[in-house]
């Protein structure tokens, strides 16, 4: 399986991601330009986070105009798994390929800490290794995840199962319904906040990250001996 | 030449946390008077002139990048200007 | 035309006008024969910041000379953007630090974002990718809302500019005195990883190769333009510019990306940050080092703002631009990989056989310096140094402290904003980006550890100010010994030492004799501890209406962990294990913490220290460590036993500890003696640990959250729920500076 790490300028979790991939999944994964025109031979489409164009405007808001982006549509409408995590939620955000907005967080300042997460359904290719309702250890670095969307929407997303993950305890942002983590309606776009690829190794405090990134493999897996 | 002036704050039905902390503060220096701090962005943009109508390229921008009309309202304010 | 307003060579020497830029009646004077002519305005600005104390260092020079700097690890010591020391696999670390103290006094959150961003370049500008950033900051006390503003905004520049760039702020250190209510303390420090075959300088060698600019456009940042005006000049200048420079953490990332592709290519001669003094000591040093000269011309400089001067352009201090020398004839490899990253790189001069800066605008030359004159050469002084009274008054005085409440005393301390949990500080720094981080901030040494190889790095930044204020000299041996202790409790072997020397006014010879002193202490330090001395900087005149800080040379000092399986932290880790105390605690309440608290000012002897007896605990616990019989380690420092004790049971997991002291129970739970550590070893080793190490056993760590500490005549001293101790030493910060005031 072959992932594609996608690189804005100003991503800065680029290289956290390439190498939970590679070092800890062991499976392929490239870099792709922000200025990539096809991402036809990848399997997965990986956003990470960082300060893509300095988030100097709104988080993502620029990120979401990079060429690349037409690659990203067309491999979310060809059922691709696509994650987003930090910013790479934001700009799956500002490009409409998930509902809602981000806001500053409560605190106003910046937040990196351990958090933990309720997996809300683990009925999802990004989430089958997981129990439902397992509580996880994950860490969140930014200044804006404080998610927003208003009521029709959030009513869609619970009567979709789109909530994949909610904070645990307390709400380190002030995010609405403590949601850390949704997909599209379809179920191939998730976008979250705190960081899979930083607990994926003892080292490191948590490997709580791993079985998220091991779910998209057996997904593919799977999808391939059917299609096979 | 135009000279456009264009205001982002967050809309009425968000929580604004940053116009609250300065709300608290003017409060704590005792200006009871003050029921409400919205904060936003102000951006002046210097345009040509073309073919295109001002208000609508305007309103375009805002639409697509300047405003994240999911959480901010945008209104613009349009001079014309001698070019320098 | 701008130029025009700028007074005549005449009119700078008649009316004095270098007083204004710095510059004495004798400096100036030494410029009229280097030159053989009276420098016009340009050079006399060019002139003045080159012999700054910032870019020459000629008050601090001879006293900088006395520091160790080679070693067999040292691969490149002080006079570059960073030192460079070996550790094996053919890598290399890089690191610096360096200080913002002014520019945050005025804008905390830009002076302390534009602070990290130089130290940045300093480091990548080797070519070292920056991996780890720490910053040591001093403020007055968290009582007046202009220190609150002014911590909550450094804060906020520290993680607004390093969290974007995307390198983990992994450690560092925050103290609070009266003594920085006017004057804070700003130092960052980068470290950075380099391969030995990436190494480069800032040299401008090849005659005829050619000089590019990269980065952001020079804007009139930093420059104090407006004083130097006389009167009628004023009234048609353009308006006042903020002496400011703003940060672009964004275009700082492209840079460092941009710039460690370039590295590689071997079309690249030399690169240079351009810092204080900007394109001047940029070009200026290059070309000194090389025994080569400059040709610049100013025309072809990127400029942000329209009507730029010679000078101006020659003073800006605008951020994240980088000066390199580049093969003639190679330039559009250089420029292709910097468009990759949407930046330009633009050919400004070339390189000449004839060790002059010639500058060029509109066709006609601007100024024209020997470059050695400006780098190399530079008046040094010799300032008078004298001890100051208080010092003298201070060995005289005796002070035992007497306490009733051993509990509410302890619980008291473990609120002193200088002890407590910094962890409102640390949340806002992205401290796991580039997911190294094995040892995050809190504990003695941030550990962060090399990929693709079993090391890791133990980093720290060290100085317990009061006792360098009370004794400047023994100050400064404990300022290294504490880096030392904190490295080896993580299980790093020291290796090098980067400083950063702020104090008052050098011309007071009070100050100066502080400034001798400590580096003395420093030094001998250094040597026994054999971590030469392979960076640094100098801050001077850090003072308030004349009162000057307390002298703070901060050391910071980065450690090699053989094997991450070495890595130890202070916090217990299961009960049952043995509690180990080594060295022991005598009467030393100068400059402690409970003097602090109990007088609220800071006097007498500070505690001694033996260099010896220092580096020897030090081996013996690296020792056991590196054995694998050790399972926590926490050096004794401010607060004392107590605190110490309570530090490494808050950390640990719902576990307790129980321990027996005997002896005089103030000094035992509170001195500040130094040398001191507490371990804890599982049972199955105490043998070996015995072995190797000289500690006492003086209790276990125990299932149940409670610190217990009893007296061995039966007493009962503290007994306090780990859950209390925890809020407290947790909630203080946060609760400071929530209230009024």
């Amino acid at each position: 399986m072959k992932f594609a790490v996608v690189v804005f300028p100003g991503s800065n979790c680029d290289v956290d991601m390439y190498h939970a991939i590679k070092d800890e999944l062991g499976e392929e994964v490239e870099y792709v330009w922000h200025d990539a025109e096809s991402l036809d031979e990848f399997d997965a489409i990986l956003l990470p986070g960082g300060f893509s164009y300095g988030d100097y405007l709104r988080s993502g808001a620029i990120a979401r105009f990079a060429n690349v982006m037409k690659a990203i549509r067309k491999a979310a409408e060809e059922g691709k798994p696509i994650l987003g995590v930090c910013n790479g939620f934001q700009i799956l955000l500002e490009a409409g390929l998930l509902p809602g907005a981000m806001r500053r967080n409560h605190s106003l300042t910046f937040i990196c800490r351990s958090v933990a997460l309720r997996v809300e359904n683990n009925e999802t290719m990004f989430t089958s290794m997981y129990e439902q309702g397992e509580v996880i250890t994950i860490p969140i670095a930014h200044g804006e995840g404080n998610y927003y969307c208003d009521e029709k929407t959030l009513n869609q997303l619970i009567q979709n199962k789109q909530i994949v993950f909610r904070y645990e305890g307390e709400n380190p942002n002030g995010s609405l319904e403590k949601i850390a983590g949704i997909m599209n309606e379809k179920g191939n776009v998730l976008g979250m906040m705190p960081h899979p690829e930083r607990a994926v190794h003892e080292l490191l405090g948590s490997t709580d990250g791993l079985k998220l990134f091991q779910s998209i493999v057996k997904y593919w897996r799977e999808a391939h001996v059917v299609t096979a | 030449m135009y000279k456009v002036k264009v205001y982002v704050t967050l809309r009425e039905n968000v929580l604004d946390p940053q116009g609250n902390a300065v709300k608290q503060s003017l409060h704590s220096l005792s200006y009871r008077e003050v029921k409400d701090v919205r904060i936003g962005k102000f951006m002046e943009l210097t345009i040509e002139k073309s073919e295109r109508s001002i208000d609508e390229l305007v309103r375009d921008m805002c639409e697509k990048l300047l405003a994240n009309t999911v959480i901010e309202d945008y209104r613009y304010e349009i001079e014309e200007v001698v070019a320098p | 035309m701008s130029l025009l307003l700028e007074p005549s060579p005449t009119m700078i020497k008649e009316e004095k006008l270098y007083r204004e830029m710095g510059l004495t009646d004798e400096e100036f004077a030494m410029i009229e024969t280097i030159l053989g002519r009276l420098p016009n305005y340009t050079e006399t600005g060019i002139f003045s910041v080159m012999w700054s104390e910032h870019c020459s260092y000629k008050n601090s020079k001879p006293v900088l000379k006395k520091f160790p700097t080679e070693g067999k690890h040292v691969l490149q010591g002080p006079g570059e953007g960073a030192g460079i020391i070996d550790i094996g696999d053919g890598l290399a670390v890089a690191f610096k630090i360096e200080s913002h103290n002014h520019p945050s006094a005025i804008e905390p959150y830009q002076g302390a974002a534009t602070g990290v961003g130089g130290i940045i370049r300093d480091v990548f500008s080797m070519g070292a990718r920056p991996i780890a950033l720490l910053n040591s900051l001093r403020f007055g006390e968290l009582t007046s809302p202009r220190v609150k503003y002014l911590f909550e905004r450094v804060v906020a520049g520290i993680a607004g500019y390093g969290n974007c760039v995307g390198i983990p702020t992994v450690g560092g250190e925050v103290q609070f005195e009266p003594a920085y209510e006017g004057n804070p303390l700003v130092n960052a420090m980068c470290v950075g990883l380099i391969r030995h075959e990436d190494i480069q300088k800032g040299i401008a060698s090849g005659i005829g190769n050619t000089v590019m600019y990269v980065g952001a456009k020079t804007g009139r940042d930093g420059i104090h333009g407006a004083t130097f005006a006389s009167g009628e000049l004023t009234e048609q200048s353009e308006e006042k510019r903020p002496a400011v420079q703003v940060g672009d953490p964004f275009m700082e990332k492209l840079l460092l990306e941009a710039c460690l592709e370039v590295i590689k290519s071997d079309a690249l001669v030399g690169m240079q940050d351009m810092g204080a003094a900007g394109l001047t000591s940029s070009s200026a040093e290059m070309a000194s080092k090389a025994g080569s000269g400059i040709e610049l011309n100013l025309d072809l400089v990127p400029q942000r703002e329209t009507g730029m001067t010679p000078y101006e352009m020659m003073l800006s201090e605008s951020q994240e631009r980088m000066l390199l020398v580049v093969k003639k004839g190679r330039e559009q490899e250089i420029c292709d990989i910097f468009a990759k990253y949407g930046l330009e790189a633009i050919a400004i001069g070339r390189v000449t056989d004839d060790q002059m800066l010639r500058l060029y605008y509109r066709g006609e030359i601007a100024a024209e310096i020997p470059v050695d004159a400006l780098a190399k050469d530079a008046p040094v002084y010799h300032k008078p140094s004298k001890e100051p009274a208080y010092v003298r008054e201070f060995e005289t005085m005796e002070y035992v402290p007497t306490v009733d409440n051993y509990e509410e005393t302890l619980l008291s301390l473990l609120a002193q904003p200088t002890i407590a949990s910094k962890e409102w500080v640390y949340e806002q720094y992205d401290y796991m980006v580039r997911t190294n981080t094995v040892v995050p901030p809190g504990s003695d040494a941030a550990v962060v550890r090399i990929r693709g190889t079993n090391k890791a790095l133990a980093m720290t930044t060290d100085c317990n100010s009061r006792y360098v204020y009370l004794n400047p000299e023994t100050g400064g041996k404990i300022a290294v010994a504490e880096a030392a202790r904190n490295i080896v409790c993580s299980g790093g072997k020291p290796l090098a030492v980067t400083d950063c020397l702020n104090f008052g006014n050098p011309e007071k010879p009070e100050i100066f004799w502080q400034l001798e002193k400590a580096v003395d202490g420093m030094s001998e330090a250094c040597r026994v501890l054999e971590t030469p001395v392979i960076s640094g900087n100098v801050s001077l005149y850090n003072e308030t209406n004349g009162e000057a800080i307390y002298p703070t040379p901060i050391v910071g000092m980065v450690g090699l962990i053989e094997d991450v399986k070495h890595i130890t932290t202070q916090s217990f880790k299961r009960a049952g294990d043995l509690i180990y105390v080594i060295g022991e605690a005598s009467c030393e309440f100068g400059g402690s913490e409970l003097q602090k608290l109990l007088t609220g000012r800071i006097f007498g002897k500070a505690p001694t220290i033996d260099l010896e007896v220092e580096a020897k605990r030090q081996r013996q616990l690296l020792t056991a460590i590196r054995a694998g019989v050790v399972a926590s380690a926490h050096d004794i420092a401010e607060g004392g036993f107590a605190v110490a004790l309570a530090e490494c049971v808050i950390g640990a997991n719902g576990l307790g500890v129980k321990v027996i002291l005997d002896g005089p129970i103030v000094s035992q739970l509170f001195s500040e003696t130094q040398s001191r550590f507490i371990v804890s070893v599982p049972k199955e080793h105490q043998a070996t640990f015995e072995q190797l190490v000289e500690a006492k056993q003086i209790g276990e760590v125990t299932e149940h959250p409670t610190l217990v500490i009893e007296h061995e005549s039966g007493e009962r001293i503290i007994h306090l729920p780990v859950s209390k101790l925890r809020s407290v030493w947790k909630g203080a910060i946060p609760c400071l500076l929530k209230s009024k005031g």
